[in-house]
């Protein structure tokens, strides 16, 4: 029977859902990396908590990043490893549809879960309660941008020895402009001015990549199945 | 009448074409950089607010364009490989790959010693110096993926990928001072219209540029016959080709 | 410019001789390299084709 595209993509994110909850370790590990990072700073600093303000966008979000590339390597890797992925190529759907819904699920359940715990980071780091609505926007697009991102990275790299650290290196520095942003974002923020400015350029990223990093990520995952 | 075009795609040809312009390059090449360095370091005047120091103008503005001619070189030459599937492309990609860096290293480092007198400062985090920083982790990470697969053809389509990606960083490095506050001074030469220097300055820094690009030329037909050779050593053409 | 004059740079000589001299070690490192890579692949070459010589003879 043949499968319409909706319908398909509807399928494929279930899949991913649930694949994603039936392993509930999983889910939380990149979310507890992520509290234990943003702890590190202010145990190596030892500031006061006034102090660590400043310094809060930043550690906030080099931890985002961090813990988010440390799950990306799940977005393809057990699929390729027991082939279920060339069969998702070969079964006759847009493999960018597919890749489409994977993205998705995979954000949801890492990107999304951080900004959801993002407000328990924010307290720790000092950051007052009225900047949270920006950070957390800053963070929902910043970690959707980075999920696309690695989209492209981990199409590129799954099946390869060692393509945890490839991946890094590859989408770190793709990744750069998120972290100036989203920083400034929430620094703007937390001095109570205009944080427009930043979240522009954030949502201008983040829809550059959604239009654009799913035609790349399939481009990848077909030279890497090849 | 396309004989010429079709034979840029042909390795044997390319091999050939390489080996014969190497010398023609490297010597116009070093006519240029030497009539460049001449001008640039004893005939030009010194700058009225920077002194001497501004000297470094020779080899730092010339590196950082070869930087960025480099990267966009080498995704173009990858993206006609990955698109059209001419070959030729992914060796001239991973040919250029290393010069580019080079001379990003180059940029960055002869960058940072003219910011110190000037600036008071080795490094700033600011848009241009950020984005060029970023351009040599992009080098980087292309290079490395393509020695990460086991098939030298996939990690070649691979790499040509990433390279297209990172693409986008280029017209960001160039415009990063339009578009900002930046620390860094904005184009002077790399604009239309009348470049803002005077001639003795200017003469010079224009060798310096042709210079460097002959090199690279030099530099990048020596790598392509290595490439070529790597991907086509099974080929009949390779006997004739090394052993004359 | 005098010759001393060319040698301090004004009083800058440590930043721009520096910068120059670096220039100079990233082309010749360009050109040893490639003259390096290039020859590594005529020999693996020439060690193919021998190779393959060897087999048939």
């Amino acid at each position: 029977m043949t499968v319409g595209a909706v319908r398909a993509f509807n399928l494929v994110l279930q899949r991913e859902l649930c694949l994603s909850f039936r392993r509930p370790d999983q889910l939380l590990q990149p979310l507890v990396f992520f509290l234990i990072v943003t702890t590190l700073f202010p145990l190596g600093l030892n500031l006061q908590l006034s102090l660590l303000r400043d310094m809060a966008p930043g550690v906030l979000w080099v931890a985002a990043l961090l813990s988010s590339l440390l799950s990306l390597d799940s977005l393809f890797k057990s699929d390729a490893d027991d082939g279920t992925l060339e069969q998702l190529a070969l079964c006759g759907q847009e493999l960018t549809l597919i890749v489409v819904a994977k993205t998705l699920a995979h954000w949801l359940v890492t990107g999304a879960a951080l900004v959801l715990v993002s407000p328990l980071v924010g307290i720790a780091l000092g950051i007052p309660a009225g900047a949270f609505v920006i950070m957390m926007s800053s963070l929902a697009l910043g970690t959707l941008t980075l999920s696309w991102l690695g989209a492209i990275g981990a199409g590129l790299t799954v099946g390869l020895r060692r393509g945890n650290v490839l991946l890094s290196l590859i989408v770190l520095p793709l990744a750069m402009p998120l972290l100036v942003f989203g920083a400034a974002a929430t620094d703007r923020a937390i001095t109570a001015t205009s944080a427009a400015g930043p979240l522009y350029f954030l949502a201008a990223l983040c829809v550059l990549t959604c239009t654009l990093a799913p035609f790349a990520a399939t481009a990848a995952l077909r030279i890497t199945l090849e | 009448m396309w004989t010429w075009f079709y034979k840029l795609a042909s390795p044997p040809h390319v091999y050939a074409a390489a080996g014969a312009l190497t010398p023609w390059f490297a010597v116009s090449a070093a006519a240029a950089i030497g009539y460049g360095l001449v001008g640039g370091l004893v005939f030009a005047p010194p700058d009225y607010q920077q002194g001497d120091a501004f000297r470094i103008i020779y080899v730092h503005v010339p590196s950082a364009w070869m930087s960025l001619f480099g990267y966009t070189s080498m995704a173009v030459a990858g993206a006609i490989a990955l698109i059209w599937r001419i070959k030729i492309g992914h060796a001239v990609a991973a040919a250029t790959a290393p010069i580019g860096a080079s001379f990003t290293v180059l940029a960055l480092v002869t960058g940072s010693l003219w910011g110190r007198p000037m600036w008071g400062t080795y490094w700033a985090w600011d848009p241009r110096l950020t984005s060029e920083l970023i351009l040599l982790f992009l080098y980087a990470g292309v290079m490395s993926l393509r020695s990460a697969f086991e098939d030298p053809a996939r990690g070649d389509r691979a790499a040509a990928l990433l390279g297209i990606v990172g693409l986008v960083n280029v017209p960001i490095i160039h415009y990063s001072v339009v578009w900002w506050n930046s620390l860094h001074q904005a184009a002077t030469v790399a604009k239309f219209g009348k470049p803002d220097m005077v001639g003795s300055m200017l003469w010079p820094l224009l060798s310096m540029f042709l210079g460097f690009m002959l090199f690279h030329g030099a530099v990048l037909c020596m790598r392509l016959q290595g490439e070529v050779l790597n991907r086509e050593r099974q080929a009949k053409w390779v006997r004739e080709a090394i052993t004359a | 410019m005098t010759p001393n004059g060319f040698w301090s740079m004004g009083g800058y000589a440590r930043f721009v001789w520096p910068c120059f001299a670096l220039a100079a070690f990233v082309l010749a490192w360009n050109v040893w390299s490639a003259s390096r890579y290039r020859a590594a692949a005529r020999t693996r070459a020439r060690r193919a084709l021998a190779m393959a010589a060897g087999g048939h003879a």
